[in-house]
């Protein structure tokens, strides 16, 4: 696993990662994107490759896809793309995306790419750890790449320590059972699912993600865990603003107060 | 009932099948695919289920000689008539079972997907019977080409939702019905409509509706003297009728299996449905399966006259079918399906539904020996795709 990733996750204040979709909102935005996020204060970045049937997204990421689509993005393209990402961009970048077009690629040729380009790791949603073990797990690990085990509140104590001490990465926690987008604070359930969390001591660090938009749903988040991930509110702002630097800091500080 | 299906390994047919969910589903789908063999297996289920299917379905649906077809075709016809099961189709055999053991899992709402609206209307229906509330997703494309199939379920007591992104078809309701899923794991059941889904959908739903091959054997053997048919043909969208037709002669190689999938505009054209044809492995809607996919991975839309058929993918038993040769694919164009309506019509004075009527053209192509006696699976009437034979098939008075 890449020292990047392990540097950031124990810099000792909570992670913010954020989500972009590759080749949105403009095709050739993706470096410049990530630059930015950096350059605002974004610990961690998540490019999503954009797919035709994001079932496990929300009506804006879904059309940020859509966007992305239509502009043209592919993996191949990707790639291209993402061979300027380190001479610029030196916070963890993971891929994220559905299993289809990885597979269509080809998987050794999808993490080897992702070796040349730099990238940190993946986060796969619809690739259920059994499949990842069986068939993709060995490629991963040979090329070095870290690997986020997704759980939900839904998943009990023994299957959260089956995921953890089979990746290497960190368990991606989704904070509701639901798709992303939510904009509803975290309750009771919520905070008491993290803290149950961290009482597991797992060796995987644990990320939050799913409905984090604002200062106490990140606090809240990450009162137990490593980090928490922003999406669906980034690409609102992102939509709203472009890629204006200082309004993109504004943004991020209005999540996790600069300090 | 013995659960009709033979997968190779669990959750799989071969290379194909398996449940690629995120893990917020994953509770859901491993209760279901742990109980529901078990509750299927219950003699209290079974006496329900087998009561509906007789009083409330019209089951054992006739299994007819089609006199007039056979000898138009020089092949022995009969028609297995789900046509004549309520609400017009065979999609009745399996939410009837669905909504029923959702009952028994102890869910208390009911979600489903529908492309030309029947499964909807049967989920609607099913719904309505056993008294629990039910939300059906449709593409907004789908619910202005079906709109007759849309006032069928608000009549009914379901809410219609429109599904706006993607390409506002089956399978974008088929996300949109995850999605809720996905939100709504505790108090949900999600009554998928075909073969198609993660495991245990493709073994479940083929389980409720390989009834129609159980009476094809017992009628077929009646009317015979004992003997079993040469041929089943069935139309093949996701291919629940086909399975239900399949699976009792799957391990009779003297049996031959035919699916008629659609071609649309024809396989030579980007306007078809002609996954098995035309399509390579992948995976979508929690299966490896195969798929209408650019070679970037993303998925295509599929074209067919038929709205019950335009699915990019199908079901990955199928796909193994496919590709073990068990059973043949045979791409029926929009065209040679509107042929065979007609056909059906003038011949036999059945009218079928546009699904239907892709089996029946597959009829002509399938190049059997003489003498050979095939049931053909009518899978469902053409009332709901009367505007369709209006404005393309030629009335007596013009021709």
């Amino acid at each position: 696993m890449s020292q990047r990733f392990r540097d950031a996750v124990s810099n000792g204040r909570p992670l913010l990662s954020v989500y972009m979709t590759a080749g949105f909102p403009q095709l050739d935005d993706t470096v410049r994107l990530a630059r930015t996020l950096q350059d605002a204060g974004a610990d961690m970045l998540e490019i999503g490759m954009p797919f035709s049937d994001p079932v496990a997204d929300g009506p804006v990421i879904q059309s940020a896809s859509e966007v992305a689509l239509e502009n043209g993005m592919t993996i191949e393209l990707l790639f291209r793309q993402l061979e300027s990402l380190r001479s610029s961009v030196s916070i963890p970048v993971f891929l994220m995306g559905y299993w289809n077009p990885v597979m269509q690629f080809g998987p050794k040729r999808f993490v080897n790419d992702c070796m040349v380009a730099g990238v940190d790791g993946l986060i796969l949603p619809d690739l259920p750890l059994e499949e990842y073990c069986a068939t993709f797990q060995s490629d991963v690990e040979r090329a070095g790449l870290a690997y986020a085990g997704m759980i939900a509140p839904s998943t009990s104590d023994s299957r959260v320590r089956e995921i953890d001490s089979s990746v290497n990465g960190f368990l991606y926690a989704v904070s509701v059972s639901g798709v992303t987008g939510a904009t509803g604070g975290f309750g009771e359930a919520q905070l008491s699912y993290f803290k149950r969390l961290s009482d597991l001591d797992l060796r995987n660090p644990v990320i939050v993600g799913f409905g984090i938009h604002d200062a106490p749903t990140f606090s809240g988040a990450t009162a137990h865990s490593a980090g928490g991930i922003v999406g669906t509110a980034f690409i609102r702002h992102l939509r709203e603003h472009g890629l204006d630097v200082s309004r993109m800091r504004n943004f991020l500080n209005s999540i996790r107060p600069a300090g | 009932m013995a659960v009709e299906h033979n997968p190779i390994r669990e959750g799989y047919f071969g290379e194909f099948g398996g449940a690629f969910i995120p893990e917020m589903l994953r509770e859901n789908v491993v209760t279901l695919a742990s109980r529901y063999r078990e509750i299927l297996a219950e003699v209290g289920f079974r006496q329900e289920l087998d009561a509906l299917l007789r009083d409330y379905v019209g089951r054992p649906t006739p299994l007819y000689h089609a006199r007039r077809l056979s000898e138009d075709l020089g092949v022995t016809i009969f028609l297995k008539r789900e046509d004549l099961c309520h609400t017009g189709s065979h999609k009745l055999n399996n939410a009837i079972g669905q909504v029923l053991l959702a009952r028994r899992l102890g869910r208390t709402r009911i979600i489903a997907e529908t492309g030309a609206g029947q499964h909807g209307v049967a989920t609607a229906t099913a719904c309505a019977l056993l008294n629990l509330p039910c939300v059906v997703y449709m593409g907004r494309r789908d619910m202005e080409r079906q709109a007759p199939n849309v006032a069928r379920m608000r009549l009914l007591g379901a809410e219609v939702r429109s599904v706006t992104s993607g390409s506002e078809t089956l399978k974008d309701a088929t996300n949109e019905a995850l999605r809720d899923w996905i939100a709504n794991p505790a108090d949900t059941h999600y009554v998928i409509g075909s073969v198609v889904g993660p495991h245990p959908f493709p073994s479940m739903v083929a389980a409720f509706q390989s009834v129609i091959g159980a009476e094809i054997e017992t009628q077929f053997a009646a009317a015979t003297g004992g003997d079993v048919p040469d041929a089943i043909v069935a139309c093949v969208g996701g291919g629940s009728n086909a399975i239900g037709g399949f699976v009792r002669f799957l391990d009779n190689a003297q049996v031959r299996l035919i699916g008629a999938e659609a071609a649309g505009e024809g396989i030579a054209t980007p306007c078809t449905a002609a996954t098995l044809t035309l399509g390579r492995p992948g995976v979508l809607h929690g299966a490896r399966t195969m798929l209408l996919q650019t070679n970037d991975g993303q998925i295509v839309e599929a074209h067919s006259i038929s709205a019950g058929l335009d699915y990019p993918g199908v079901g990955p038993q199928h796909a193994h079918l496919h590709a073990s040769g068990r059973a043949e694919y045979v791409a029926v164009t929009d065209r040679q399906a509107l042929d065979a309506v007609k056909l059906l019509c003038r011949t036999e004075g059945i009218i079928p539904a546009l699904e239907s009527a892709h089996a029946i053209a597959a009829l002509s192509l399938a190049r059997f020996e003489p003498g050979v006696r095939v049931v053909l699976v009518l899978s469902g009437r053409g009332d709901k795709d009367l505007a369709t034979y209006e404005r393309e098939l030629a009335t007596p008075e013009a021709e």
